[in-house]
């Protein structure tokens, strides 16, 4: 288990376990890394890597090229907003002329799902998807997984909740693979309306009511409510799905069971989870932020070694 | 493949220990001074040191491990990427004098690379080189060791190894000279 079996980042579906154990020992050492006084390593000096952010992204985009920073690569930053592509280019126009200027790798984030897996035909780079629509976000599972790991120990044999809009999620979909490939137990929890119709055929867990979700977990991963994605009303108002579903102190009263809180990030306060729980020494959102830099770092350095 | 024995167990021993009483020489009490391990191969080098420390000298010696993988020079022109053992520095190298142990010396690339990873951590007073062997006539850079166990002359093609009792079963370097 030395080298990657994939050439591309493109989902976590296709990475093995020993590819996900690899990730992770590499995500280590770059941990130490970057809690040093000079947080950065020359090994990718000769790498130019692009950022393609055809999606908005704050935290994405900024662990990505910190990672990349620390690594010591040459970038290029490009956003939709201000581009070509609002003047009708297409997306393997825009990106091979990005490649003629020498460019090794491509970070992608778009709203199509399955974009990166075409360009990974089409181009001669490497691609690591950083959210492709509702399908998968890669890294961030990888960094979910590594958060549990860090905090429980092991992932194997234990029992991870995801709350919210499974429906629209790439976090949700990419979180299953890897906890699955880890050994993990998975259920997801949400109203009826935001979980797929067919999802318990990935082997998980359904769940309605909160509590019995709650009390069945070791981890709770709250997701967003994604409105920007949401072409009809999925539920009759915010108001209603944060009193069935949002996380608040009196909740964790009633389950008496110490348990850990996750989340991917925007937090909506006050709709999935209120401040005092997002806060608070349960919560692991921070952390998880820390080990994005260090899964990135990991993943970029190991697929960089194969070109 | 020939086999000869570069140094035997006693031997091995008693260069090691004529290391220790040459460091002391130079370093006396040890306040200013730590020594790092470099991993994989150096950490067993420095361990055995520090243990004659222990026994013989009665002296406690502050050490640390460094791993070189990401200052490597050969990243990306090897055929498997270089996966990272563990660094372990729990101190400050600020102003320290600092010995860097590594049991072979050749090219000089892995020592270059370790001087590189540990300015990382600060700025030490200086910087030393301890090793076992010292493969002559090879080096690709200008790097010369300030505490050699035993000085050898080799030719590119030829492999050394040193070995250990707790890993390899036996206190030894060989030198491997493919037949032609």
């Amino acid at each position: 288990m030395e080298q990657l079996s994939v050439k591309h980042l493109l989902g976590i579906k296709e990475l093995t376990e020993n590819d996900i154990h690899l990730i992770f020992k590499t995500a280590e050492s770059f941990k130490q890394v970057i809690n040093r006084p000079i947080k950065k390593v020359p090994s990718l000096r000769d790498i130019t890597i692009a950022n393609l952010f055809f999606e908005n992204s704050t935290r994405t985009k900024l662990s990505f090229e910190l990672a990349e920073k620390r690594l010591s690569a040459d970038i290029l930053n490009f956003s939709a907003a201000q581009s070509s592509v609002k003047k009708g280019e297409t997306l393997i126009d825009t990106v091979n002329n990005i490649l003629s200027m020498k460019v090794d790798m491509v970070v992608m984030r778009h709203s199509k799902p399955g974009a990166p897996h075409f360009l990974s035909q089409k181009v001669n780079a490497r691609i690591i998807n950083a959210g492709d629509g509702t399908h998968e976000h890669p890294t961030q599972a990888l960094l979910d997984a590594f958060s549990i790991k860090e905090k429980l120990g092991e992932i194997n044999g234990k029992k991870i909740v995801i709350i919210g809009d499974i429906l629209h999620s790439r976090v949700a979909l990419s979180n299953i693979y890897c906890l699955q490939k880890c050994g993990a137990e998975v259920m997801v929890c949400g109203p009826h309306t935001l979980i797929p119709k067919d999802i318990h055929l990935l082997g998980v867990k359904v769940e309605h009511n909160l509590i019995n979700a709650l009390k069945w977990c070791d981890i709770a991963n709250v997701l967003r409510i994604q409105l920007e994605r949401q072409d009809i009303q999925y539920f009759p108002s915010l108001r209603e799905y944060s009193m069935l579903y949002g996380l608040n102190k009196e909740i964790f009263k009633k389950i008496d069971k110490e348990i850990f809180i996750m989340h991917p990030g925007p937090i909506n306060r006050g709709v999935e989870i209120t401040s005092d729980v997002a806060d608070s020494s349960q919560s692991i959102i921070l952390q998880q932020v820390e080990n994005g830099v260090a899964i990135r770092m990991a993943v970029i350095y190991l697929l960089a070694a194969q070109i | 493949m020939e086999r000869q024995i570069l140094l035997s167990p006693l031997l091995f021993n008693h260069t090691i220990e004529r290391l220790s009483h040459e460091l002391i020489e130079k370093h006396n009490d040890f306040s200013d001074s730590i020594l790092i391990g470099l991993q994989p191969r150096g950490v067993h080098l420095l361990t055995r040191l520090k243990y004659i420390f222990n026994t013989v000298h009665q002296q406690e010696i502050q050490c640390g491990v460094l791993d070189i993988t990401f200052y490597r020079d050969d990243f990306r022109r090897r055929e498997k990427p270089l996966i990272p053992s563990v660094t372990n520095i729990d101190f400050i190298v600020e102003n320290k004098k600092v010995i860097l142990v590594d049991d072979v010396l050749f090219t000089g690339r892995t020592i270059r690379s370790g001087m590189d990873a540990l300015l990382a951590f600060g700025r030490p007073k200086s910087i030393e080189l301890l090793v076992l062997i010292d493969r002559r006539f090879t080096r690709e850079l200008p790097i010369q060791a300030d505490f050699v166990g035993r000085t050898i002359d080799t030719l590119t093609s030829e492999r050394v190894s040193v070995e250990w009792k707790d890993i390899e079963g036996k206190d030894q370097v060989l030198l491997y000279t493919p037949s032609e």
